[in-house]
């Protein structure tokens, strides 16, 4: 137990606490220095008064804020402590942060993705602090003998007109004891304090100097390591195997096959199965699982089609899953046969085969885009402790309320006895929004009768995926003799998932409009990747939006701004999904602090895109420059309007995360297959975007108002690959229309 | 299995494993020091980056039967509570989202500024390619190491 040697007695303290009630790792939670010290001025463990459901206060005035959704990355560990900060008017420097339980009841849906973390705690982490500075201002009303009303807060202390004051921790005993009051009175935006202002993350510290935060840190006495050999094809599954050689390796305990989910089984929304039977691995150390693993001598055989009942949200579903061995190459002349058959319209507005049988000029591309994995920096992994009649579950997880009853009906357990912890996830992107590999591992521990620990190596994580579909879209304008845009047509599809979100821009701003789509089904498994659909379709439309633009002689950003205006006057037909005042605010943004248009930026290589998903709006400007024959983005300017800018800092950070991440992906992206075999499995063959490739600037400007937020971690991200294709065409000369774009330059030259 | 006297952090810690076992899984496993990270494997991304003799090094890569008697430091051994120039810079900057790589990157930006105090932009892409961060905090590390290497210049 050397570790706790060099542990402060208040982390042992709490370790112990924790350990007693669930297992959890021996880190504190401060977020600041004063914080800090107030606590271990107390030794004893603190006796902390629990204010609306989010907030525990000490009688030293430590204020404990409880973070309700999981962190991959997006700062929620410290924007939404802020939010319920602002409304209790409490010091930030008193505040320290901690994930919450897993508790749905008492916390919502704890649902991190969708851009929605801030979106939706916004009002009732508003109400909870408004609520808990009511209750202090209250008992200090009762222990005073005055009225309420004649009571002011600032910085965390009361104050009376007498001249009384008291910090809040003197009246938070007081004040957990009075009931939690329903209609309270929030704060103006102009009165913020704490929102709008940057505050540093709170798990910086502990960041920087190696603590552990991650599932892939989780660690208890007794643990086992598992790993999982998986069929090696999409398409395929296991025959037979021999454990002998594997099961005598060093370190090893079993090596046996198990099923994810029992035949019949009705799978939940997200309740993928790549793969039903697999093998596991089970040991003492990591190594000498990776070891094993080497040795196992199994036989894959072709899966027939299989056919699975799924109940997502469009109710219950049989889908079948074709028996198939895909290659990349097939799928690509499959999706373009499937392009011309008829397909489902979506939306339809005029009449748009007339527009184009009059048309003058009729513009037509196809754009295509290949799977993406994930790729997260920490692959995927998950601890489950399964008992008889209990469960403890562990890990990096953006969607623990879908994963409990699918944990339930798997282990035969009450949801009630299944602990679920949600650890700080080493990136999700989507990606741990589907909990097989909880799945997995609870399965094993279940068969083992012991706690594990489950770890996908880099080449499991990559192979074995839940990939961004690939996509094709073809879109047509039609144009008149005066170059005016009488006609638009998209249609779209894709491997397993049609991409065409129908009601968008420039729907609502063409009067003859079709929007339709197709799916083609698949045994390659797929889910949501940051901006699921738009993040195609923000590439394919923008930038034939800039090729209409240029054959009607028009600016790209004036051009764009006449259709929003016409949206905006005198939409066209119903269901438009998107503010035109707001997407114009945003485009008029980034026209003025990109100097679009002005004579010193008219040698710039400029591509410029915009885009509306996840109730937000954002757009770039991208300056693209030649060295050593390779296209690099040099420079970016952003526009976003996601509403009330909680932590500006930490935003910008997302953005300029955004603007790379796009880069990288429209650059380099692609997860092929042959005979179903994935063709990239490490970052040897998988192409990521590194420093030197990343732009030298990237200037963020929001939008400034006070509409409650909107989304942030996925708004930004779409629009960069139709910003990047556009600059591409201004650099190279030439239209690219497939992704990743940099394996077309490579053919041309 | 065999036994090792390793230098870590300034401390000796013997170890009896497997000679193949890379560092990484000796640091996280074996010791229970998870701040240095798994990422691939095979020395492609970075988050394993540990010091041998001050010299950054991929410790998936590494196994403990090649250490001999050099000296490791892991991120946890940078500095007492995250002192480090570069460990300071890096929260001035508020550089990370998720976090996971970050401590690989401050392992590398920390042996680069040894190496050589004033690094120009190339200097720092070509240290710093090697490190993934699928976040895309590439501009703040940048300007992180930049603002840790005037600090260290006016020490």
């Amino acid at each position: 137990m050397e570790n706790i040697k060099s542990q402060s007695r208040r982390d042992f303290l709490r370790s112990s606490a924790l350990a007693g009630g669930g297992l959890m790792l021996s880190f504190s939670w401060f977020s600041s220095k004063a914080a800090e010290k107030a606590v271990e001025l107390n030794l004893a463990e603190p006796v902390w008064s629990e204010l609306a459901a989010y907030i525990k206060i000490t009688p030293d005035n430590v204020i404990k804020i409880l973070v309700p959704n999981p962190e991959f990355g997006q700062n929620v560990m410290t924007s939404l402590p802020m939010i319920v900060a602002e409304e209790l008017d409490c010091d930030w420097k008193n505040v320290v942060v901690e994930m919450s339980t897993h508790d749905n009841v008492k916390y919502g849906m704890q649902f991190t993705g969708g851009s929605n973390s801030v979106r939706m705690y916004w009002k009732p982490l508003r109400n909870a602090g408004a609520a808990a500075r009511q209750m202090l201002i209250d008992a200090a009303a009762q222990a005073w003998g005055v009225s309420a009303s004649e009571i002011t807060t600032k910085l965390g202390v009361l104050s009376h007109s007498s001249g009384k004051t008291a910090k809040y921790g003197e009246m938070a005993a007081k004040a957990a004891t009075l009931a939690v009051p329903k209609d309270v009175k929030l704060k103006a935006p102009k009165d913020f304090s704490i929102v709008r202002n940057s505050k540093k993350n709170t798990e910086g510290l502990k960041v920087v100097t190696g603590k552990p935060l991650f599932g892939m840190d989780y660690r208890v006495d007794g643990m086992l390591i598992a790993m999982i050999q998986h069929p090696p094809a999409f398409g395929m599954k296991l025959k037979s195997f021999d454990p002998t050689a594997t099961k005598k390796m060093p370190g090893i305990k079993d090596v046996f096959s198990f099923k994810l989910y029992d035949d019949g089984f009705e799978q939940a929304g997200f309740d993928t199965r790549t793969f039903n039977e697999m093998i596991a691995i089970v040991g003492n150390s990591t190594w000498e699982v990776m070891n094993a693993r080497k040795k196992i001598n199994a036989q894959w055989e072709t899966a027939g089609d299989l056919k699975e009942t799924v109940m997502g949200r469009g109710g219950k579903t049989e889908k079948v899953v074709p028996a198939r061995l895909e290659t990349t190459s097939s799928q690509f002349e499959m999706m373009a046969e499937y392009a011309k058959k008829p397909a489902q319209q979506l939306r339809k507005d005029g009449d748009p085969e007339t527009a184009f049988k009059n048309a003058a000029q009729i513009i037509e591309r196809t754009y295509n885009a290949p799977f993406l994995a994930h790729n997260c920096m920490e692959p995927m992994n998950f601890f489950a402790h399964v008992q008889d009649d209990k469960a403890l579950v562990s890990g990096p997880i953006q969607a623990p309320g879908w994963m409990e009853p699918t944990l339930s009906k798997l282990l035969n357990l009450p949801a009630d006895k299944i602990e679920i912890q949600m650890t700080r996830m080493g990136g999700g992107f989507g990606r741990r929004a589907y909990a097989q590999y909880a799945y997995e591992v609870a399965r094993i521990s279940q068969k083992m009768k012991a706690p594990i620990k489950l770890i996908y190596t880099r080449e499991d994580d990559m192979t074995y995926g839940i990939y961004r579909p690939m996509y094709t879209a073809t879109y047509r304008a039609a144009l008149d003799v005066n170059k005016n845009l009488i006609g638009f047509h998209v249609i779209g599809g894709g491997i397993p998932e049609n991409p065409i979100h129908a009601n968008r821009f420039p729907a609502g701003a063409v009067d003859n409009y079709l929007a339709e789509g197709w799916e083609i089904p698949s045994n390659i498994t797929i889910g949501a990747f940051r901006a699921p659909r738009s993040n195609f379709n923000a590439a394919a439309e923008q930038s034939f939006l800039d090729e209409v633009a240029q054959a009607m002689g028009k600016d790209p950003i004036a051009f764009r701004l006449d259709l929003l205006k016409r949206a905006k006057e005198n939409p066209v037909g119903k269901n438009n999904d998107y503010d035109a005042s707001r997407y114009i605010g945003v485009l008029e943004l980034l026209k003025e602090k990109s100097g679009w248009g002005k004579p010193e930026n008219a040698g710039k290589k400029r591509g410029v895109a915009a885009y509306f998903c996840h109730a937000s709006y954002a757009g770039h400007v991208v300056d693209m420059v030649m060295r050593d024959g390779q296209p690099y983005v040099e420079s970016v300017t952003s526009a976003v309007d996601c509403g009330v800018v909680v932590n500006p800092d930490a935003a910008r950070n997302m953005v300029q995360g955004a603007v790379v991440d796009g880069i990288g992906q429209s650059f380099y992206g692609a997860l092929t297959h042959k005979d179903g075999v994935a063709e990239q499995n490490n970052f040897h063959n998988y192409r990521m975007i590194r420093h030197n490739e990343a732009p030298k600037k990237i200037d963020v400007h929001f939008v400034e108002n006070d509409i409650d937020p909107t989304g942030l971690g996925e708004p930004p991200f779409p629009p960069v690959f139709g910003a990047v294709a556009n600059a591409l065409f201004k650099t190279t000369g030439k239209r690219h229309y497939n992704q990743p774009f940099m394996s077309e330059v490579g053919r041309e030259s | 299995m065999a036994k090792y006297n390793l230098k870590i952090n300034g401390k000796t810690r013997n170890v009896d494993v497997d000679p193949s076992t890379p560092m990484l899984w000796v640091l996280r496993d074996t010791l229970n020091m998870p701040g240095t990270k798994f990422g691939c494997g095979m020395a492609e991304c970075g988050a394993c980056t540990i010091h041998l003799d001050g010299n950054a090094t991929r410790s998936c890569v590494l196994p403990v039967s090649a250490i001999g008697k050099s000296a490791i430091t892991t991120i946890e051994g940078l500095s007492e509570n995250g002192t480090h120039p570069v460990q300071k810079a890096w929260l001035e900057h508020d550089v990370a989202q998720c976090g996971y790589c970050q401590g690989g990157q401050i392992m590398s930006a920390a042996a680069l500024l040894k190496s050589n105090p004033k690094p120009s932009d190339e200097d720092i892409d070509n240290a710093m390619s090697g490190n993934i961060c699928r976040c895309g905090t590439y501009l703040r590390i940048k300007e992180a190491i930049k603002t840790a290497a005037k600090a260290s210049k006016t020490k």
